[in-house]
């Protein structure tokens, strides 16, 4: 029987990337995670149809794909919103007062960390830490740090965005 | 073969090189309790249940992982180490929903065969009592997540062994899960050869074949080592 | 907090300066002459605390408003982390030794700066006198940070750059550099401590004797799979423990100086290949270190014939995603191989069995960042800073509620004392040390009568915390020591990877008893459940992180056990932290409400009340008072 190779799932020229990507690193299982990377990027998240084509391509099975992509909370199966706003939760921020700037977002927003609002405008995410401690507390707002703010701050700037 | 002499428990024992030390406790007929390990299947020492100590550090190692060496000294059995085992297995208890009274396994489970020999009778700790599903979707067998230890035999016994790699592990911590390829019903596998290894593998009532009713179920795998040689050979 | 109030302390006056580290007195000559009339040069910090504040606007203002002020003769140059990020965004003027701190883009700091650098004079006047944030400390690994620019080779190789590596290559035997390591004194800077010599050698040792098997082999069946022979050098950039930034720190402000460390390492254990596991959430610092993997590639630093010989060493960037269980080695060998990031039991140590089953050396950014200046002066140099079995120097992330937080280098053995209060300059309003966090959520907390012990890694061991990679969080007394075990709880439980009973199991029960203590549920027998499992725990688990996962309760539970009675007995919280604490004993006191909470508090373990309070509470990702509303 002849083997094809996977084909991508659309026509989407965002698959030449990740293709790129693969050929970049051989087709080698051991880039399983560096692909997600570069799929993720790409699209925002991981859908299941791009799970398969990288396990596919890559020869990984589909239990280990799925195993590695929900093990890193880095990635994300579901789709982001227009907009993402990472609060830090490291041990710097939560004496700094992390907590209250979480709780008002879940409040005003009705989102849950790792949720979407229902207009698909913010993703609230948290992080274990980001490194900016000087700055606690500390909000990533579409990539940018943002530090020392309070809850109204937050809200101010998100509304902002 | 070159032989190696160890202590377990005080006792002079001896073994060959290659052996871990479980396998010289059981020949020489030390008791130390096991639930990950499977003969057969690679092991990963992660029950943690067959934990010994090695002397003189009294650093815990796990005997199915452990390879023998030449005057090497170790406490299998303790107080201690009967308390920690005993914890490990209410550990267990606590994480998922075990009802034994209502179990297909009931009277063939390991875990409740490890309880009963380590005397125990209640739990302590609070369960996590987490709300888990049943898969049914298969039309031979089942998977109940609320009977699973997640001592992975079943994940490993599909890739080393039957080599369909059907079964993974989703999510980390408490939130780990058994699942059937990308988050797949396991009746929509297309990877499941539907061969039925796992569930003979599976020390409790997790995975069972459909139509068995309450402590009707009965492991079957004596095949097991003879498969897993067949297999490694043929890698 | 009233970060005006902090900002006012150190930035406020806006001045301060920096020591030149030790052989400084040459640096200055060494840079090139950018302008053959370049009078000074304004270094502005483009590291992630300070970038936050837009500090990259502010180096490109500016150059335009000197420019166009006619001002040719003043240098803006882009620099890495100048340390002191409280007080960002920073801009020093090595020239003068002045700081400027708060200079963002539309602050009239800026005018004020662009006014003194017209007309400040280097020759005239008394440098300032220094802040002891900069004169405490010994800057080794640091050295270079925030006077090179990070994305220019050349400024690197002014200031030593690559010159360790070329005497390691050019006039040194493998066994040679490993030896200067080895008197060095160096030890692992990731948290283990264990000596960077010795693993250095046992990795030689097993790529000799696997080398030479492998080559037999290649050649027999000439089919190569390309890994066969191979040994490897990881660089571990996976700084996970919350409260740390050491190491994205010296990755983003000078990243050659640990490709150099790398590529000497691969030239002494024999390896030819890098990878470094960095985590995805520190973009800047993938961003500048893959930039000088280019640079050091077509300046022949890397790659074939490495410095005119025959050394030949690569270096690759892979990606973490958010797993903190990858900081420990075997775990983090997983992740570089594309599976899930769980640990395996060693023996075999990665030093014989790693990457793909070939000898794998391991070590953190700051323990390859140290490399290059042992190579330079000698391991004896380097064993003369530190005291005992803990040599040279190390790297914290100073933060919490200290004044001036920021990333600082101190000599081992320097007390704890002097770090909080001379070069932190001490709490915030003037409130009372409580506690050092160190060691992150694998750590413990070292209470006020041990601020005179020396930083080492046998004192923080014998006092029940650990080095860790060098977070190091100051709290006062509105942090509650209950709330900061629970807060690390969280954390493990989130991170476990789940693969062994205890730890994923453990640190479930371990949270959900601190839940109970901290909500004023629990009772005295909670307490001895809580002790009794943490130990078990700490011995039973697999990998580092189940087995160090209880140290913040055993090290509380050791220091603060009043705190913890005061949650079990008297229901409150002396901190005033849980609410739930108070909330519950406002209602047992007026007699209302006692069904959810009080009642159930003494009834010990099952209720189906508890239960589900229990599991909401263990969904509920942070939320006190969360809890409480509900």
């Amino acid at each position: 029987m002849l083997q094809t190779a996977p084909r991508a799932p659309s026509d989407d020229k965002r698959w030449r990337m990740v293709d790129t990507r693969m050929r970049r690193l051989g087709f080698s299982p051991d880039g399983l995670i560096e692909v997600l990377h570069t799929a993720q990027e790409a699209f925002g998240y991981l859908e299941p149809e791009a799970l398969d084509y990288i396990g596919a391509s890559l020869g990984v099975p589909p239990s280990r794909v799925y195993g590695v992509a929900t093990f890193y909370s880095h990635f994300t199966l579901k789709p982001k919103g227009r907009h993402t706003c990472v609060v830090c939760t490291g041990t710097a921020c939560y004496i700094n007062g992390a907590g209250a700037i979480l709780r008002r977002i879940e409040d005003d927003l009705h989102v849950r960390p790792g949720e979407t609002t229902e207009d698909e405008e913010v993703s609230l995410l948290t992080a274990r830490c980001i490194g900016a401690c000087s700055l606690a507390p500390a909000v990533v707002l579409d990539g940018r740090i943002q530090g020392k703010l309070g809850p109204d701050d937050v809200m101010n700037r998100l509304e902002q965005l | 073969m070159s032989m190696r002499t160890l202590t377990i428990d005080g006792v002079e024992v001896v073994g060959t090189e290659g052996q871990s030390v479980l396998d010289v406790a059981r020949a020489n007929g030390i008791p130390i309790p096991t639930l990950c390990h499977l003969d057969g299947l690679p092991d990963v020492g992660s029950c943690r249940l067959c934990v010994v100590e090695v002397q003189p550090s009294g650093r815990l190692v796990p005997a199915c992982m452990l390879p023998v060496e030449e005057g090497l000294e170790v406490v299998a059995n303790s107080e201690t180490l009967h308390a920690h085992r005993r914890q490990i297995i209410e550990l267990l208890f606590t994480e998922r929903n075990h009802v034994c009274a209502v179990c297909v396994a009931n009277n063939d489970c390991e875990l409740q065969d490890r309880a009963q020999e380590l005397g125990i009778t209640h739990l302590d700790l609070c369960p996590v009592s987490p709300k888990l599903g049943v898969d049914a979707s298969h039309e031979l067998f089942a998977v109940d997540h609320n009977r699973c230890i997640l001592c992975m035999r079943c994940v490993r016994v599909c890739a080393d062994v039957e080599g369909a790699n059907t079964w993974g592990v989703s999510g980390r911590g408490i939130d780990a899960r058994l699942v059937t390829d990308a988050g797949t019903p396991w009746g929509e596998s297309t990877t499941c050869t539907s061969c039925g290894k796992c569930v003979q593998v599976c020390p409790t009532g997790a995975l069972f074949a459909k139509g068995r009713s309450v402590a009707q179920a009965k492991a079957q795998r004596p095949y097991l080592p003879f498969l897993a040689r067949t297999a490694g050979a043929a890698r | 907090m009233s970060d005006a109030a902090t900002l006012a302390d150190h930035a406020g006056p806006s001045r301060g300066g920096r020591p030149d580290p030790h052989h400084d007195s040459t640096r200055e000559a060494d840079l090139p002459p950018l302008d053959d009339t370049t009078r000074m040069t304004a270094h502005v910090c483009q590291a992630a605390g300070c970038l936050s504040l837009r500090s990259d606007e502010v180096a490109k203002l500016l150059s335009e408003r000197l420019h166009a002020g006619g001002v040719a003769d003043v240098d803006v140059k882009r620099v890495g982390c100048l340390g002191l990020c409280a007080a960002g965004p920073l801009v020093h003027v090595p020239e003068t030794g002045e700081m400027y701190g708060g200079v963002t883009p539309d602050s009239t700091a800026l005018d004020d700066l662009v006014e003194l650098l017209r007309t400040a004079n280097p020759e005239n006047g008394p440098r300032p006198e220094l802040p002891s944030f900069f004169t405490r400390q010994t800057q080794i690994v640091l050295e270079n940070s925030g006077h090179i620019d990070p994305e220019d080779i050349d400024d690197y190789l002014v200031n030593h750059g690559y010159e360790a590596l070329r005497i390691a290559v050019t006039e040194l035997t493998p066994e040679q550099v490993v030896e200067q390591v080895l008197v060095s004194g160096l030890r692992g800077r990731g948290g283990g401590g264990f000596p960077a010599g010795r693993k250095w050698q046992a990795v030689a040792a097993a790529s000799a004797t696997a080398g030479t098997v492998a080559a037999s082999a290649a050649s027999s069946n000439g089919a190569a799979t390309g890994r066969d022979g191979r040994t490897y050098v990881v660089c571990n950039a996976d700084e996970g423990d919350p409260g740390a930034f050491m190491d994205r720190s010296v990755l983003e402000s000078d990243p050659h100086r640990v490709l150099e460390g790398m590529a000497i390492a691969g030239y002494a254990v024999g390896a030819d290949k890098g990878y470094v596991y960095c985590r995805a959430e520190y973009p800047l610092a993938v961003k500048r270190l893959k930039t000088a993997i280019r640079q050091a590639k077509r300046r022949g630093f890397l790659g074939e014939g490495i410095a005119g010989s025959s050394f030949a060493f690569d270096v690759e960037v892979r990606l973490g995603a958010g797993a903190f269980v990858c900081g420990e080695e075997t775990a983090l060998l997983a992740s570089i191989e594309g599976r899930r990031g769980t640990p395996r039991p060693r023996p075999p140590y990665p030093a014989v069995s790693g990457l793909w089953g070939r000898p794998t050396l391991i070590n953190n950014v700051e323990t390859f960042a140290s490399v290059a200046p042992i190579i330079r002066n000698g391991g004896e140099w380097y064993a003369r800073t530190g005291v005992g079995p803990s040599k040279g120097t190390k790297v914290f992330a100073l933060a919490g509620r200290v004044v001036r937080t920021g990333l600082i280098e101190v000599p081992m053995g320097m007390t704890l004392r002097d770090v909080v209060y001379d070069i932190g300059g001490g709490i915030i309003d003037g409130r009372p040390f409580k506690a050092a966090q160190t060691g992150g959520p694998s750590g413990g907390c070292i209470p006020a009568e041990f601020l005179d012990i020396p930083l080492t890694y046998e004192t923080l061991a014998e006092k029940g915390s650990i080095m860790g990679s060098g977070g190091m969080i100051i709290m006062d007394d509105t942090s509650c020591m209950v709330d900061v075990a629970r807060y690390f709880m969280d954390f493990s439980r989130d991170e476990s990877c789940g693969k062994c009973t205890p730890c994923r199991g453990g640190t479930t029960q371990l949270r959900m008893l601190l839940d109970r203590i901290s909500e004023g549920r629990a009772d005295l027998a909670d307490l001895d459940r809580l002790e009794q499992l943490s130990l078990m725990v700490k011995r039973t688990s697999l990998c580092g992180l189940g087995q160090n996962a209880p140290n913040p309760i055993l090290s509380t539970l050791r220091y603060f056990r009043e705190e913890y009675l005061a949650h079990v007995t008297d229901r409150t919280c002396p901190a005033g932290v849980c609410s739930f604490c108070r909330v519950l004993a406002d209602r047992a006191a007026d007699g209302s409400g006692a069904a959810g909470g009080a009642a159930a508090a003494g009834t010990g373990a099952g209720t189906a009340v508890e239960r589900d309070a229990a599991e909401s509470a263990a969904v509920e990702n942070d939320g006190v008072e969360e809890v409480a509303v509900a």
